[in-house]
């Protein structure tokens, strides 16, 4: 009896040995070293819509809840507990409440507490008195009504009405927990965070440091000392930087499809990942102005967009097509491909597409002898000039006689606010893969970033319906009549969905890219490194 | 000689406060300021929050009481704070500064050190395969794109040879940073020490047909004393300009080199600073470099009184 009992024990032992031997393996210590492509505005999170400030500062903070770094796709069932211990929802859905964790410090060493939420919060619905300066995600909240704090580790969010994805949107890279006590101006020079990582400095044009918080509350992590992230603006440079063993990876999807097979070539040890970049390309017509408040002739536009055309000179033919939404296998609530051919203009047969536009045009007047002329507007930027290039190539097919109108950088989301613009081609980028962002932000009536201002009382109704559904296939059935809606609109015709590929080294180890987003999987608290 | 320096120390201010009020003007009369790039940055377009962060910045108040609130604070050394990242501008500008610095005068050392020489070599070595040769590197380094050479020396000592890193981190001592320094300070200099060798050349030739060259010669002096000390002396006077304006445009001329080899100097972050509307960044910068520009051209005047002796400055 006590040999089996001993010999019990043994197997025990020995199975939980095997068991802890992956994080045995992990390798305490090191400095993970990448580069940027650009200096980020601010290191304030909450201040930026870009990917650039979110990529090296998400690993400084911790959100109530986040996706789960581990797991390659984002979505309502990858959503793991962070600051917040557990969340539960009230029976009618229009309240959520998490505990939140205990003993967690700031970076500061001051104590974290239910108060910093509702700081945050106060910051992102515009109620504080020492305001953001910039609050690009304020619109996220619009279902916000109240956040109620329960003592010092507990608080409930009130929404008007249920809103599922609302822990979508807490749990994006986008939405870190600040403290009460650091101003927004302090936040954008010198964040103070409760994550793995400490901030050290921001030197522009130089680098970003971090350095692991020995206090984490997450014991065992981060297992690297530090990260290190030299900023490098040409892409020539950071590239020759990488293959030459300099750094340890390079920026999340920096490495263009052109360019792949030039770094693995020239590093054959790399490890390389293409995946969409959450940026799709889109034709804006102003609606407002005549003749393209005409809805036929903005139907002979979409019909004249050949997708493949663009994929193939943009993506070596790896971009695919795609509708307003994330495409599957990717992206979560995509249309499938045979439902999406069925809409207008994304038939495989161009010529026919062709031929029903130039028919179109006739009726309106237009023919080879009597073209409309116009001009596409764009950013000053290649990868928003480039196709339109191709945009405007495609138009001559349907008797349009476009020019390229390159605009200033600066300048180009006054001009096309103001319906400065016949047409024009621009880029979006989605933070989380969900249509309560994509869809609210770009396509509602009287929101900021919807261009080209489409207003339909339909989509209205069946974007506020698919944001309560909780039942997730029928939620996609909603979102993919809304996408129906909005493609024969012509509310602002997708192109494509952009693709570009990360690379690193054998030795970064433990780390996972999300494939529906770039912008939530950033906090490197599993990431070590074999060397 | 003292009533002329005074002059030329009055017009030197005067320039100067031109140059203020140019770069204050046209900043301002270029589209977009640094709300307009962090609402644009930001995809937003709220015009009362813009016009709160305008209000903010000082950005509102008419461009006259922006002009003295910005001349006045830089004659007390307060540049102001920069727009992006909220810090004394001073504070963002100074550290910078040596490395651009160090960077142009290894550039400017490079371009005199080969420069001249060869193009005294090639002058009196005239139509040999010598001087052909000559000429020919001399029309390449005038002709190559900076930003393609720039690339071609990265791949060649980085990539192949593996001698230099990438500036990717502080050099350990000062001897590490020029030696980091020397490559991309080569590919500046190519272009100026051919630009040298060809003035050189030309001026040389010029001096060497002289009658008191022949004189020289008749007298039995040695070739090197006819071309060092006789010839090179009175042909050194367009070079000279050259070096000066070579030195001037290079503190605030090597945008280029600096990107391609990461090199975090004063001229990026004036590039830097211009896509930002950064406006305090911008004038402080231009301003450091019109004194440069100024001060350079200044010491070279003064400077053709010392090399030749028949230049005498009128009071």
């Amino acid at each position: 009896m006590r040999s089996r009992i001993l010999s019990t024990a043994a197997v025990t032992l020995a199975v939980a040995a095997i068991m802890t031997l992956p994080a045995a393996a992990q390798k305490q210590g090191g400095t993970l070293k990448y580069y940027h492509r650009d200096n980020p505005p601010t290191t304030s999170i909450h201040e930026e819509a870009t990917v650039s400030t979110v990529n090296p500062f998400m690993a400084v903070f911790n959100n109530l809840v986040l996706f789960d770094q581990s797991k390659p796709s984002n979505s309502l069932d990858t959503i793991v507990p962070d600051l917040a211990e557990s969340w539960t929802w009230s029976g009618d859905r229009k309240q959520v409440t998490f505990k939140l964790r205990q003993g967690v410090r700031w970076h500061d060493g001051k104590p974290f507490t239910a108060k910093d939420v509702g700081c945050t919060f106060d910051l992102l619905l515009g109620k504080a008195k020492d305001g953001l300066r910039l609050n690009p995600r304020q619109v996220w909240y619009h279902n916000v009504e109240n956040v109620r704090l329960n003592g010092d580790f507990e608080v409930t969010f009130e929404l008007k009405n249920p809103q599922p994805s609302f822990l979508a949107l807490l749990a994006s890279g986008y939405t870190p927990i600040y403290p009460c006590h650091v101003s927004p101006r302090d936040m954008r020079t010198k964040p103070v965070g409760t994550g793995p990582f400490r901030f050290v400095e921001f030197k522009r044009n130089e680098v970003i440091k971090l350095a692991r918080n020995p206090d984490y509350w997450k014991k065992g992590r981060p297992y690297l000392d530090a990260i290190e992230v030299r900023i490098i603006a040409s892409r020539s440079t950071r590239i020759l930087a990488f293959v030459s063993g300099e750094f340890d990876m390079t920026y999340d999807t920096d490495v263009t499809i052109p360019l792949l097979k030039d770094v693995k070539s020239q590093a054959p040890k790399a490890i390389c990942q293409l995946r969409p970049t959450g940026v799709y390309t889109n034709l804006l017509v102003n609606s407002e102005a005549a003749p393209f408040n005409e809805p036929k002739l903005r139907r002979a536009m979409a019909l004249a967009i050949d997708r493949k055309s663009f994929d193939d000179i943009l993506g070596e033919g790896q971009l695919g097509i795609s509708g307003a939404m994330q495409p599957p296998p990717e992206g979560f609530w995509g249309m499938p491909e045979e439902m999406l051919r069925s809409l207008p203009g994304y038939g495989k047969d161009v010529e026919k597409n062709l031929a029903e536009a130039r028919a179109i045009m006739q009726g309106l007047g237009y023919g080879p002898d009597k073209p409309l002329k116009l001009k596409v507007s764009t950013r000053d930027i290649a990868i928003y000039r480039d196709p339109a290039v191709i945009l405007i190539d495609q138009l001559k097919k349907i008797y349009v006689d476009a020019e390229l109108d390159v605009v200033d950088t600066t300048i180009w989301h006054r001009k096309v606010t103001r319906g400065d613009y016949s047409v024009g081609l621009n880029l979006t980028g989605l933070a989380v893969d969900d249509p309560d962002v994509n869809f609210v932000e770009n396509y509602t009536c009287g929101s900021e970033r919807n261009y080209t201002h489409y207003c339909n009382q339909e989509a209205e109704r069946l974007i506020a319906e698919q944001s309560k559904e909780a039942d997730v296939e029928k939620r996609k059935e909603l979102v993919w009549q809304i996408e129906r809606r909005l493609a024969e609109d012509v509310a602002r015709p997708v192109i494509h969905f952009q693709r570009a590929a990360t690379c690193w080294y054998p030795q970064v180890k433990g780390l996972v890219l999300h494939q529906n987003s770039i912008y939530n999987g950033a906090r490197f608290e599993d990431v070590w490194l074999d060397k | 000689m003292g009533a002329y320096l005074i002059r030329r120390l009055l017009l030197m201010i005067l320039t100067l406060f031109g140059i203020s009020v140019i770069i204050f003007v046209m900043l301002r009369v270029v589209p977009g300021n640094i709300a307009d790039i962090l609402f644009d940055a930001a995809g937003m377009v709220s015009q009362a929050e813009k016009q709160k962060l305008e209000a903010e910045l000082g950005l509102d108040k008419p461009i006259v009481i922006q002009y003295v609130n910005w001349i006045g604070g830089l004659a007390r050394g307060d540049l102001g704070y920069t727009y992006v990242s909220e810090q004394p501008a001073l504070d963002e500008i100074l550290p910078r500064i040596p490395v651009t610095a160090k960077l142009a005068g290894l550039a400017l050392m490079f371009s005199i050190v080969f420069g001249v020489p060869l193009g005294v070599v090639s002058a009196v070595r005239q139509n040999t395969l010598l001087d052909y040769v000559l000429r020919v590197i001399s029309l390449s380094g005038l002709s190559l794109p900076s930003f393609w050479l720039g690339l071609l020396i990265l791949m060649a000592f980085v990539r192949y040879l593996g001698w230099i890193p990438i500036y990717t981190s502080q050099p350990a001592s000062l001897w590490d940073e020029l030696l980091l320094l020397s490559i991309p300070a080569a590919a500046v200099g190519f272009r100026a020490s051919a630009l040298l060798m060809r003035l050189t050349r030309s001026s040389m030739l010029e001096v060497l047909r002289q009658d008191y060259i022949r004189t020289a010669r008749a007298k039995g002096a040695s070739p090197a004393a006819i071309n060092y000390k006789h010839a090179l002396r009175n042909a050194v006077l367009p070079i000279i300009t050259i070096i000066g304006i070579e030195a001037a445009f290079l503190i605030g001329g090597l945008i280029v080199t600096e990107t391609v080899f990461n090199i975090p100097g004063v001229a990026r972050f004036l590039v830097e600073a211009i896509r930002w509307r950064d406006y305090p960044v911008v004038q402080s910068l231009v301003m450091f470099i019109a004194v440069v520009v100024v001060t350079v051209n200044f010491v070279v005047d003064m400077a053709y009184a010392v090399l030749d002796p028949r230049i005498k400055y009128e009071d």
